[in-house]
């Protein structure tokens, strides 16, 4: 990670003033974004390298020997190469693998890694706070395979309960855990969940879609084997996400999906698979999309990931504190009550209002926070609800966006009151 | 707050409040319907008991936003008590209002339409905020799907 050697500049104003989407009126109101968890906002840095690439560069990959499809192959390349240093990835060009999103990236190692290493009498262990993303493709390879999946609990506080930690790894080939909860902001001690694992002789793949873009993740010092994430939580454009794993596990794993670019050889009896990252990239990959993902990681390297966490620390508890004063318990936060191991996601439970009708009023205030299960149905029924209300902050996040979003719930209050 | 004063009717809020015809109906001999917002989470179960031809008692249960829940709730006190045929003709009435293009029908038929929903007149508001429609009508498509599993 390179901003552990950076002088901080970090200014979240000027972070603010690099979002053209942060200037809009909204039912005559400047927009107050709080759905970061959901995806962020881009800084033109982002929109920008995408535009230059599409007017000046666009050419398909690793086909052309023209100019310009060199030019496109090199930037595709290069942003592999950037994703990959910006996680401490030991070969960051051979190990990064681009894919549709964090789903696509989940399913990738269901359905290559898992249904080649696991079957009858093996388990996969995931959380109760996972999002669908990290339970349904398990509970497709135990419909294919026979392998168990069985669920690490979450506790009254908000935090994955390890008391029987030994007996549930029994028997477990995989630890599948999210580095942090898209619900709860509960973030995970993903370093002792993997050396859990290895020491039953497991691996451990971390849903990084909420870790990775708020704060520093290094695959090295968590020790992990497989890490998924989304281009578009981490300031980038959507259509790309990024699966990393360990070279010892990517090289022996097979193909993903078949077609042009993952193969080395064709014939009428049969194919080969090419080596390296590319055959798991068939067909034509996110190009444009790999270029502005590329400068989302410069910008956030030069925000600083570690000033990142601390500014969404602070913003985070003081939203915490000011929610507390001005409801008392007329507003429940649903996660950690303190900034503890906790992220900038905040999960609220109105009394006597529906969340649909909370982001409803919320809307007329320009505030953007999403409503509902959030994706995580198992968590919601864990703790006896339908949906709450989540605000979440971004880099560009700033205590202002609170005190809107306080203004908005009071009249929510008052008019279902 | 114009526009969500539209959608929040006075009247609207009282029924979330205090909904009317809540409960449950022994089945038989009433027939027992379910129906799901698969993606609010939202949920009504409708009870439903039908004597010659007419809609003698209904009761609800379930929960959801004010939306749904006002709207079942107006929907019940609507529809309770009314012959097969005119709460058929009170569906097809509230599904209209609930799509664009009974939003601008001709004035006229509009105004009449209006009229003759009484207070469910009230949700009128929803059709302007898209996402919400389906709130308004789920309590709706499980009463019609009630009254195609009776009549089947």
């Amino acid at each position: 990670m390179a901003s552990g050697q950076r002088v901080s500049s970090f200014n979240a104003r000027r972070v603010r003033n690099d979002i053209p989407q942060l200037t809009r009126q909204v039912h005559g109101r400047t927009i107050t974004y709080l759905d970061s968890g959901a995806s962020s906002l881009q800084p033109r840095a982002v929109i920008d390298a995408m535009s230059t690439y599409y007017r000046l560069r666009h050419a398909n990959v690793h086909r052309g020997v023209y100019q310009t499809a060199n030019e496109a192959t090199e930037a595709y390349e290069d942003a592999r190469a950037a994703v990959g240093r910006f996680i401490g990835a030991p070969a960051p060009a051979d190990e990064i693998v681009f894919t549709k999103n964090t789903t696509e990236s989940i399913n990738l190692i269901a359905k290559v890694w898992g249904s080649a290493n696991l079957g009858p009498g093996d388990t996969v262990l995931v959380t109760e706070m996972e999002h669908h993303a990290n339970i349904v493709p398990w509970f497709q390879l135990r419909e294919a395979t026979g392998v168990d999946v069985r669920f690490i609990p979450v506790g009254d506080d908000y935090r994955l309960d390890l008391t029987n930690l030994d007996e549930l790894l029994r028997g477990v080939k995989l630890v599948s855990v999210t580095g942090m909860s898209n619900v709860l902001g509960t973030k995970n001690n993903v370093r002792q969940l993997a050396d859990a694992a290895h020491g039953v002789g497991a691996l451990i793949a971390v849903d990084g879609a909420q870790s990775v873009s708020h704060g520093p993740v290094d695959v090295t010092n968590l020790d992990i084997d497989f890490l998924a994430f989304s281009g578009h939580k981490m300031l980038g454009p959507t259509g790309i996400g990024v699966l990393w794993t360990r070279q010892s596990v990517l090289d022996p794993m097979g193909p993903f999906l078949g077609g042009g670019g993952m193969i080395a050889d064709v014939r009428l009896d049969g194919f080969t698979p090419a080596k390296g990252v590319a055959r798991f990239e068939a067909g034509t990959p996110p190009i444009a999309e790999a270029v502005g993902l590329h400068a989302a990681v410069r910008y956030l390297e030069g925000l600083g990931m570690d000033n990142v966490a601390a500014h969404e620390r602070s913003l985070t508890e003081d939203a915490l504190t000011r929610l507390e004063e001005a409801f008392d318990e007329r507003i429940r936060v649903i996660g950690p009550p303190t900034v503890i191991d906790r992220g900038g996601v905040i999960s609220l439970d109105v009394e006597g209002v529906h969340p649909h009708d909370v982001a409803q009023v919320l809307d007329e205030f320009g505030v953007c926070v999403r409503p509902g299960h959030h994706c995580a149905k198992p968590l919601m029924r864990r703790f006896h609800l339908a949906a709450t209300a989540r605000a979440s902050f971004g880099p560009y996040s700033l205590s202002d966006d609170t005190t809107v979003l306080i203004e908005a719930l009071e009249h929510a209050l008052k008019m279902f009151g | 707050m114009s526009n969500l004063e539209d959608l929040y009717r006075e009247i609207i809020l009282d029924h979330y409040r205090s909904p009317r015809n809540r409960g449950e109906l022994a089945t038989p001999p009433a027939h027992k319907v379910e129906g799901f917002n698969p993606l609010c989470g939202d949920e009504v179960t409708v009870y439903l008991d039908v004597e010659d031809g007419v809609l003698k008692d209904i009761k609800m249960t379930g929960h959801g936003c004010s939306i749904s829940q006002s709207s079942s709730s107006l929907m019940s006190a609507a529809v309770k008590g009314k012959s097969l045929d005119d709460v058929q003709e009170t569906i097809t009435t509230f599904k209209e209002l609930m799509t664009a293009s009974g939003a601008s029908a001709d004035e006229e038929t509009g105004a009449k339409n209006l009229r003759s929903l009484g207070e469910l007149a009230a949700l009128a508001g929803v059709v302007k905020f898209p996402v919400r429609i389906k709130c308004a009508t789920l309590a709706w498509n499980t009463l019609q799907q009630g009254l195609t599993e009776i009549s089947a």
